[in-house]
């Protein structure tokens, strides 16, 4: 039984893993990273959207492996680090559990569904906030406040950004 | 051991990436020191292409605001052909008012009006930071900024440079929830600590007691105990005064901010100035109103202004003639000015016989 399980599982991860472009793959990074720091500086409400953290959860969601997911997330995370004030690791934490958890998830969902998207993008974000807020008040001894609701509503719009972001990112793949 | 690590590989790897972060936070806390060269690697791979960005963006941005300030001149010009001298003054009023607008000239009259040895800086992004206000300016080392340095505007304090890279530098801005500054209030001399409040605007003026006096409208100085700024930069107005406790709230409109946030200046060299008893205007022009319109194009004729009664030898010659004018149905000595023609004498009774000018 378990000969057959772990028979059945590999191929399966094989075939459904994306493969992208090492340019790609930088190139969205970087982007996702200025856009951050420089597209908000002229339109504010767009700082709420974590284009660094969308495709972490992408990028995790696409290799299936939890180990790439957590390296990637952790790069992600420094970068934004050291574009910030705050001491190096912040970002790098969390980003690294996102993109560990999108990992994980992977291997048991279907990630091409929209919907589930939607979903995951909502959770991630929402978990991402909580999580940053928690080691924040905890590590740095900051007196950061969280509101809920504010979150939630910042978590929808993300996820709605994510589905069509992601659609957008399928094309990129590697095919063949 | 093995046996653990290889079937909780995953697991593993995690563990000992949120480890290391860990400890490389804990370090950074407990040292209170910065690991540079990753920021360096950050920095240096984003703030280029931000660059570039920005300088697209300025240039598209100048080549549509000259074209439209080229556009109106040619308007001015027709019209200085049909009202010369009115348009004149108004030429010289518009562009009075174009280099003031300009921030740029501003700023640089600023600078060389300013005490403090100052570099001007353009803002070329915010950080990644959700809810710090910090920005990125276009000057770093290269160009003598130091972490520490005070940011400036011709209207008020900016913020401080926190970071600073080869060609770029961190400036946490006075809105941020963490920026203090030491203040005094301009009439009653208060000291106190500015504090940022997280949003654009407004902050916060604390340890006031209660007891000294704050007015509403006063203004908030630098105080220069802070040690970055220099005495005498101006803060904001102050909007509320509350009692408190123990201490005034105090509310401040910052003046930094009140033309944008593109330019700023950072003291190199900061000079303490004393702090104004005039109150604080913004940096305008002022004119005068523009002369009255002229139709004939000529000089107008100024008529004296008669108010009182006839005082004058000439008032009552010409007195005289007018009544006697009135008396015979014309009127004497009018020519196209209307002066009188003294040249005709009287009678002892009054009467001349001097035959009126034709006009």
């Amino acid at each position: 039984m378990t000969g057959f399980s772990e028979g059945y599982r590999e191929p399966l991860r094989k075939e459904r893993n994306s493969m992208f472009n090492v340019a790609v793959i930088t190139g969205i990074s970087l982007l996702a990273i200025l856009f951050r720091v420089y597209v908000s500086r002229f339109i504010p409400y767009l700082q709420y959207l974590e284009l660094p953290l969308l495709v972490t959860v992408y990028f995790s969601l696409m290799w299936r492996s939890p180990i790439a997911g957590l390296f990637f997330g952790a790069a992600i995370g420094l970068a934004q680090d050291s574009l910030s004030h705050q001491p190096l690791g912040m970002f790098g934490i969390v980003k690294t559990l996102v993109g560990y958890f999108a990992a994980s998830m992977s291997l048991r969902v279907d990630v091409g569904n929209p919907v589930l998207r939607l979903f995951l993008g909502f959770v991630f974000f929402f978990f991402h906030q909580l999580l940053y807020w928690v080691l924040a008040n905890a590590l740095l001894g900051e007196t950061l406040g969280f509101e809920l609701p504010q979150a939630l509503v910042v978590a929808i719009l993300n996820a709605i950004v994510a589905v069509f972001l992601y659609q957008l990112l399928d094309r990129l793949k590697v095919t063949g | 051991m093995e046996f653990f690590l290889n079937r909780y590989r995953n697991l593993s790897v995690l563990v000992a990436a949120i480890l290391a972060q860990l400890v490389l936070l804990a370090y950074q806390v407990k040292t209170n020191g910065d690991v540079r060269l990753i920021r360096v690697w950050a920095v240096g791979a984003v703030t280029p292409l931000a660059r570039v960005i920005e300088s697209g963006r300025t240039s598209v941005s100048h080549f549509f605001s000259d074209y439209f300030v080229l556009l109106d001149v040619r308007d001015e010009n027709k019209r200085m052909k049909a009202e010369l001298d009115r348009i004149k003054m108004d030429n010289q009023y518009l562009r009075a008012e174009l280099s003031t607008a300009d921030r740029a000239r501003s700023l640089a009259i600023f600078q060389t009006h300013s005490p403090s040895k100052t570099v001007a800086a353009h803002i070329t992004g915010n950080t990644t930071a959700a809810g710090a206000k910090v920005v990125f300016i276009d000057r770093g080392s290269s160009s003598g900024i130091e972490p520490g340095m005070a940011v400036i505007t011709p209207d008020g304090i900016a913020g401080k440079v926190t970071k600073v890279f080869s060609a770029a530098a961190m400036v946490l801005l006075v809105t941020d929830g963490t920026f203090a500054a030491g203040v005094i209030s301009q009439n009653n001399r208060v000291h106190g600590t500015f504090k940022g409040q997280g949003y654009e605007g407004t902050g916060k003026i604390e340890h006031v007691q209660n007891e000294q006096k704050v007015d509403q409208g006063e203004w908030f100085f630098t105080s220069g105990d802070d040690r970055i700024f220099p005495k005498g930069l101006p803060v904001g107005e102050v909007t509320t005064v509350h009692q408190g406790k123990t201490e005034k709230e105090i509310f401040v409109s910052l003046s930094g901010f009140r033309n944008g946030l593109e330019e700023v200046l950072i003291i190199i060299e900061g000079v303490h100035a004393p702090i104004p008893n005039a109150p604080v205007t913004t940096q305008t022009v002022h004119l005068l109103a523009p002369p009255p319109a002229d139709a004939g194009g000529a000089t107008p004729i100024v008529q004296p202004l008669q108010t009182g009664p006839v005082t004058t030898d000439a008032d009552r010659t010409k007195e005289q003639y007018r009544k006697l004018g009135q008396q015979e149905g014309h009127v004497y000595g009018e020519r196209s000015n209307g002066a009188p023609n003294y040249n005709t004498p009287l009678k002892a009774d009054g009467k001349s016989d001097a035959k009126p000018d034709k006009p």
